[in-house]
């Protein structure tokens, strides 16, 4: 891993506008080194474009969103982006891995124990050699997730990770998420489902159309949400943007 | 009636002839068949080696004159071979810009010909096919780190099933044509002589024979070449499934 500590990420005054509609509008928040931040928010709340501007995919409108690193040219490397609904290589899943550090400038002698570490850790080393397309729903998550650990990042943004499957593949993906947070790497994850946020998150940013409402220790949010618009999410009044 | 039976015999004669030089392995078939084969691999060997670079590019690179460069390339999939032909004569003609070579009537003539035929054929169904994956992979390869040029060997290779169609839809037309090889390559027998070009001759000349074995080994050679185009569809659908 990099010595380079590259939290807290500051957001200042970001805005996103598309074709008009401004989807991010002001958004200024730190997030901190803690193990897992969850962005939390009714569909349409921008929780995707704040994780996508935060792995470079959105250029903001306005306003800035700057990683604490003073490395002139950044590292792609120390983060890693994880999609809802990962698109694997058409090769088998370790050479899913390893293209992945071929990207990465990383020393062809370090890739065995890489592999086989993210491989371990992610459940996968018995489907190794198993092409990647015909793995279940879950397991190609675990190996979207591997594809992101292999290059041991500081930061793993995940974008809605279990929004497309089952509750068993679901308690597997938190699992590993937990883990991984607790071997030292930030994840800083969306999810609308209120239940994964109370199981994961030490601390929560809460969106609603586009506005950051709040940004709260995970405890409090839960216990006692300062906004109304928290407040009636907990108790399921919040859908759907309404 | 007696005409007809005649004439029937004749066919019947000629097509047992043509099972006898393919089964003898007649030297003079098995050269022109061997001629053709190289013509036409070597055209779409290097046709392929234009084309799907070509096509990726134009598929992923935006840059000015692109527009027109595709409208060509699609123009240019339907080309009537003889054009192919008279162009590709009157570079290599004597007066002609690349004439100093003396390449007309050589085997080179036809590999140029035809590889002027084909690499718009797979460039244009190249960049079709990953302008498609595009859509797919871009996101995950940005946000995997990928540069651009590792984009596009990444999805020449995610789509090899696919290209294989347009490859071997590139030689199905370069092993069948007629018009260019018989123009610039002259149908001059040990040298420039391929299965089309014989048999436009072979027939004319009333040597049926020898045109209806060459006749028999392309449709075999078309038969196989359509049936590794359905098989390489075949892999690429159960790959994107």
């Amino acid at each position: 891993m990099s010595e380079v500590n590259i939290l807290p990420l500051h957001v200042k005054n970001l805005h996103i506008t598309k074709k008009g509609n401004a989807l991010l509008n002001d958004v200024t928040l730190s997030i901190e080194s803690n193990e897992v931040t969850v962005i939390l928010g009714p569909n349409g709340a921008g929780k995707s474009l704040l994780l996508r501007s935060a792995h470079g995919l959105e250029t903001p409108s306005k306003g800035s969103l700057q990683w604490n690193t003073h490395n002139p040219q950044p590292q792609h490397s120390w983060r890693a982006y994880i999609f809802q609904k990962p698109v694997l290589l058409r090769r088998s899943v370790r050479a899913n891995l390893e293209y992945v550090l071929s990207l990465h400038n990383i020393n062809k002698a370090n890739y065995a124990s890489l592999i086989n570490s993210a491989l371990e850790h992610t459940g996968l080393s018995q489907l190794a050699d198993r092409s990647a397309r015909v793995l279940s729903g879950g397991e190609q998550q675990r190996l979207n997730i591997a594809r992101a650990w292999v290059l041991q990042p500081k930061v793993i943004l995940l974008d809605e990770p279990t929004a497309e499957l089952d509750p068993n593949g679901t308690a597997a993906i938190e699992r590993l998420i937990k883990t991984i947070a607790q071997q030292g790497t930030k994840i800083i994850m969306s999810t609308h489902d209120l239940g994964q946020a109370h199981r994961l998150a030490n601390d929560i940013v809460f969106l609603h159309q586009g506005r950051l409402v709040e940004h709260t220790p995970a405890n409090s949010f839960f216990e006692q949400p300062q906004s109304k618009m928290a407040q009636d999410f907990i108790a399921g009044k919040l859908l759907n943007g309404d | 009636m007696t005409l007809l039976v005649l004439a029937l015999n004749d066919f019947s004669h000629a097509f047992s002839k043509a099972f006898q030089l393919i089964f003898q392995l007649d030297p003079a078939l098995l050269e022109i068949i061997g001629l053709s084969l190289r013509v036409s691999l070597t055209a779409v060997l290097i046709a392929s080696l234009i084309g799907l670079p070509l096509g990726a590019a134009l598929a992923l690179y935006k840059f000015h004159g692109r527009g027109l460069i595709v409208a060509l390339l699609n123009a240019f999939m339907g080309l009537p071979p003889v054009v192919v032909g008279l162009v590709v004569y009157l570079i290599l003609s004597r007066s002609g810009p690349l004439g100093v070579l003396g390449l007309l009537f050589t085997p080179t003539a036809m590999i140029i010909a035809q590889v002027c035929l084909i690499t718009p054929i797979i460039a244009a169904l190249t960049r079709q096919t990953i302008l498609d994956a595009n859509v797919e992979y871009h996101e995950q390869l940005r946000a995997l780190g990928a540069k651009a040029s590792r984009m596009m060997k990444t999805l020449l290779w995610e789509t090899r099933f696919s290209l294989m169609t347009g490859v071997f839809a590139g030689f199905g037309r370069a092993i069948a044509e007629v018009g260019a090889v018989l123009i610039v390559g002259g149908n001059i027998n040990h040298a420039t002589r391929v299965m089309t070009t014989a048999i436009a001759l072979e027939t004319r000349k009333g040597d049926i024979e020898l045109a209806l074995a060459l006749g028999i080994i392309l449709i075999t050679i078309s038969l196989i070449v359509t049936s590794l185009v359905m098989s390489a569809k075949h892999a690429a659908y159960q790959y994107h499934s």
